[in-house]
């Protein structure tokens, strides 16, 4: 582990006291002896348990459904369907990472008239205990008229293709629309220079074709809430939830209530990934509160989380690029067709920034269409549409620096994204650490390492994701003793509490755990968006930088009454509040607040200021099995510019976490469904995601080169680790048995099928 | 609703009575009825390992144990590995290394990686992949537990 400062800007070189220190996480004493609250611990006086009907077909009208025996069986205290859900009307709500039309985020949640997928939430029931809803659900009667269904996104945007909504047109770049209905439900569409001219320049150009599979977030808590529609009409709803204000939001949107009347308290999560940010079972619980009177706990099962929630979608990509013998990229054209799954509005947008993010090319072209399929409506997972994008524009990437005879690293080096860089949908980079990962992936013992032994590969692979900022609000108060209470809306998925913390303490200059920080419900903060988009300790840091100088004015102010001066005759640096001929410590002066007009409360309202960007590079070495084609990874690095790192354990942790779920997306994992739409591999024993003992460690190099957008220099770290992978290892397992993989996952029979086809 | 039935068992070092329906699985009595809710439920179907509990000693998935089935076992859960005011080194050393993430799964390892080091105190890296490959963490990429898991051995045999 190895953390690489790059100081090149006004912020590098500062020296801090908290912020690149290791300290024990707040709530960490609570997750380690099971004290912890997550949603599924919510015990409620008289509470009920929901289960839900999900439709066995694809693709189906519903003709009738009939609950009457479910509603008859003892112990059964509600029962809900569509028809229980208020008319919600075409409305785009954006999410943070991601937007919904709410009448389709409706018809998600419980099916209208239609099934679009199998696993589609058709009826739900309260009871007293899981076992008894579940003994309901099978009284229920549903009537189907089965659909043609569609399950492919090429398949599904042919003319003669199965239409899964005869309300949704192709909507074009200034908001044209398509003549007739179409399951395309969206073409994307930037350029920049002239590619025809930037390719009749190039002397070398490869076009290759690629497939993704989809492919589940795998968060281990499964979708879980409880509501309580209390007798006043307001509605309280515990959930597993990246971001308890848009699940209000959304809830109240779908439920026609005024959101002031919903409360959203974000208990403790077990995962999200991008997974838990749309709503699934917070209305449906809702409803079953609203009709029984009582509260209502919904769990999903591990085959209703695959089947019912949004994994990211399966993709076809085409990528042609062009290069100048020595190495220089001149042109590239990408086509993307991301499946959106039921409903539009899939990550097709991301997928298009990001295919050729990485690279300064001066002509480029990129197309991407948002199909729709009789799969779950697809969902954000870390870097949604980025890595299935890199994927095939790093195997491109590889194959022309290796026809070129340039060293893959070398290759990326002359054609690396730079201050001033303009992606292809416009932006123009600010100060971003591209080149200084790949020389630190270039300088690092792994690549200067040699590996040998027969049918054993390297590759490299780079990735590039937002962060989008976002809004965020803090308050802090100051206690007697010197130590501060900061309330945030933040949900902590992975140790937020303490980075965020770590930058309030950094700008009062006291010790980390000094600071208390708390995560609030919806009535006891302002205003945050969701946690995702790499933002937390990005935006909501940036909020709790701000509560600490509000706290810092207003302590000047308390300083001047008790030294006789005027407010700013008062300094604080490192700690200290200086005036005329006194001083005194934070700690010294938090204790007198009382006795010179009473507490002090900072606060802040932020505004991210939109995205800024990460980048990373990965180095793998594979040994493939040419007997089996099975691919052991034997050693992974993983190097990413966080900016600053404030808590470099956790920073490491979400370079290591994300490298090893897109090692699982290469390798393993995917939805296998069979021809008549259904998933055969809804369990997590064959939807196998990576174990302990499928890895090696995953060595990390942080690198930093400060943000400009943040006082501390940070960048969100969450989500660019999962990028490179699948493309680092196709990469590693051509140079090891020098066969070109384009379709995701690699399994075994895959490998060894190119294999012995090549021969 | 069938008839409940009466289990008598010793959870965390104490006597525990408990009644329960025959088709009800350890794991929803723990949490349910017995509120230790430490124990965590990930998948239901003994494949991710956030319900593991020690019964007599050896790990098991709690939600492919029926609850009638523990009548006369011992039974250790994440509640019971503190012991009193202190934190276990395996503990300790998952807050230090930094080693849970949402912290969902980290009962489930905690209790296996226990099993573990109290069966070899002085595991090899492969033998602690091994060992925890029946627990899935979808946050970490093990790294980081792998090592706390290390530590906490050493630290152990140190304070031996």
């Amino acid at each position: 582990m190895a953390t690489i400062d790059q100081p090149r800007s006004e912020t590098a070189g500062k020296q801090y006291k908290v912020l690149g220190t290791r300290p024990i996480r707040h709530d960490g004493a609570d997750k380690v002896t099971g004290r912890a609250i997550y949603t599924n611990d919510m015990q409620l006086t008289g509470m009920l348990h929901g289960r839900i009907l999900r439709s066995p077909h694809a693709h189906a009208r519903i003709k009738s459904i009939d609950t009457s025996a479910a509603e008859a069986l003892p112990g059964v205290l509600a029962v809900c369907t569509g028809a229980d859900f208020p008319d919600v009307k075409d409305k785009i709500a954006e999410l943070g990472e991601g937007a919904v039309n709410l009448a389709h985020l409706s018809a998600n949640v419980m099916a209208h008239d239609k099934v679009l997928y199998k696993g589609h939430a058709v009826a739900a029931v309260a009871a007293k205990s899981p076992h008894i809803a579940e003994e309901a659900l099978k009284l229920i009667r549903v009537e189907y008229e089965v659909l043609p269904h569609v399950l492919w996104v090429l398949d599904a945007m042919k003319d003669d293709a199965p239409l899964l909504h005869d309300n949704v047109y192709t909507e074009e770049l200034g908001g044209k629309q398509s003549d007739k209905p179409s399951n395309i439900a969206k073409h994307l569409h930037f350029e920049q220079g002239n590619v025809e001219e930037g390719f009749a320049q190039a002397d070398i150009v490869i076009e290759r074709e690629f497939k993704t599979a989809t492919v589940h977030q795998g968060y281990i808590e499964p979708h879980v809430s409880v509501a309580l529609w209390n007798q006043d009409n307001r509605l309280t709803i515990w959930t597993a939830t990246q971001g308890s204000f848009t699940a209000r939001q959304q809830t109240a949107e779908v439920l026609q209530i005024p959101v002031s009347n919903v409360t959203v308290v974000p208990c403790e999560i077990g995962g999200g990934f991008g997974g838990k940010i749309s709503i699934y079972l917070e209305p449906v619980a809702a409803i079953l509160s609203r009709k029984s009177g009582r509260p209502v706990k919904i769990v999903m099962s591990r085959a209703e989380v695959f089947e019912g929630t949004g994994p990211t979608p399966a993709t076809f990509i085409r990528v042609k690029l062009g290069a100048t013998r020595d190495g220089k990229l001149v042109a590239a054209q990408a086509y993307l067709a991301y499946e959106a799954g039921g409903f539009p509005g899939g990550v097709i947008g991301p997928g298009c920034m990001c295919v050729f993010s990485c690279y300064d090319i001066p002509n480029a072209v990129v197309d991407g269409y948002d199909v729709c399929v009789n799969k779950p409506k697809t969902q954000a997972y870390r870097a949604p549409g980025a890595t299935q994008a890199a994927f095939a524009c790093e195997t491109v990437i590889d194959e022309i620096a290796e026809k070129l005879g340039i060293d893959p690293i070398e290759f990326r080096l002359k054609n690396a994204a730079k201050e001033g860089t303009r992606r292809v949908d416009g932006p123009v980079y600010p100060r971003v650490g591209f080149i200084e990962t790949l020389e630190a992936a270039r300088n690092s013992d792994h690549y200067q390492s040699e590996l040998t032994g027969p049918y054993r590969g390297r590759g490299v692979a780079s990735g590039f994701w937002f962060n989008v900022g976002l809004k965020s609000a803090a308050s802090a108060s100051v206690n007697p003793d010197g130590t501060v209470t900061l309330v945030e809306g933040s949900t902590d998925i992975g140790g937020t509490r303490t980075t965020v913390a770590m930058q309030l303490a950094e700008t009062l200059g006291i010790a980390a755990e000094d600071v208390i920080p708390r995560v609030e419900d919806t009535d006891g903060v302002g205003y945050t968006d969701v946690t995702g988009g790499s933002r937390v300790t990005y935006a909501t840091g940036l909020a709790a930088y701000h509560c600490g100088l509000d706290i810092i004015a207003q302590m000047k102010e308390r300083a001047a009454i008790l030294w006789d001066c005027e407010p700013d005759q008062v300094e604080f640096a490192d700690g200290t509040f200086t005036g005329p001929g006194q001083s005194a410590t934070f700690k010294e002066l938090a204790r007198r607040l009382l006795e010179t007009g009473g507490g002090i409360v900072g606060r802040a309202s932020v505004d991210g200021g939109g995205a800024t960007n990460g980048f990373g590079t990965h180095i793998v070495d594979v040994e493939v099995d040419p007997e089996t084609g099975k691919v052991t990874i034997l050693r992974y690095t993983a190097v990413q510019d966080a900016g600053k790192a404030v808590h470099p354990s956790y920073v490491e942790g979400q370079m290591q976490g994300g490298a090893v779920q897109g090692i699982g997306w290469a390798l393993n994992e995917e939805y296998y469904y069979d021809a008549d739409g259904r998933m055969r591999n809804a369990s997590m024993l064959d939807y196998r995601m990576p174990t302990a003992y499928d890895l090696p460690n995953i060595e990390t190099i942080i690198v930093e080169v400060p943000n400009p957008k943040h006082p501390y220099g940070v960048r969100g770290v969450g989500e660019t680790p999962i990028v490179p992978p699948p493309a680092a290892i196709a990469n590693a397992i051509y140079r090891a048995v020098g066969v070109r993989m384009r379709e995701l996952p690699m399994q075994p029979h895959k490998v060894w099928k190119a294999i012995n086809s090549q021969e | 609703m069938g008839k409940r039935i009466h289990v008598t068992t010793t959870i965390n070092g104490e006597p525990v009575e408990f009644l329960c329906e025959a088709r009800q699985s350890l794991l929803e009595v723990l949490r349910d009825v017995l509120r230790l809710t430490g124990t965590k439920e990930g998948c239901n179907n003994g494949n991710c390992g956030a319900c593991t509990v020690l019964l007599n000693g050896l790990p098991v998935d709690s939600c492919l144990v029926l609850a009638v089935e523990a009548e006369g076992a011992t039974i250790e859960t994440v509640e019971g590995i503190a012991c009193g005011g202190h934190l276990h080194p395996l503990q300790q050393c998952f807050l230090e290394g930094a080693a849970l993430q949402c912290g969902i799964c980290t009962p489930g390892f905690l209790v296996a990686a226990k099993a573990l080091l109290d069966k070899n105190p002085n595991p090899s890296e492969r033998d602690i992949r091994f060992e925890l490959a029946g627990n899935i963490c979808r946050c970490t990429g093990y790294d980081k537990i792998v090592r706390a898991v290390q530590d906490a051995a050493q630290r152990m045999a140190a304070s031996r």
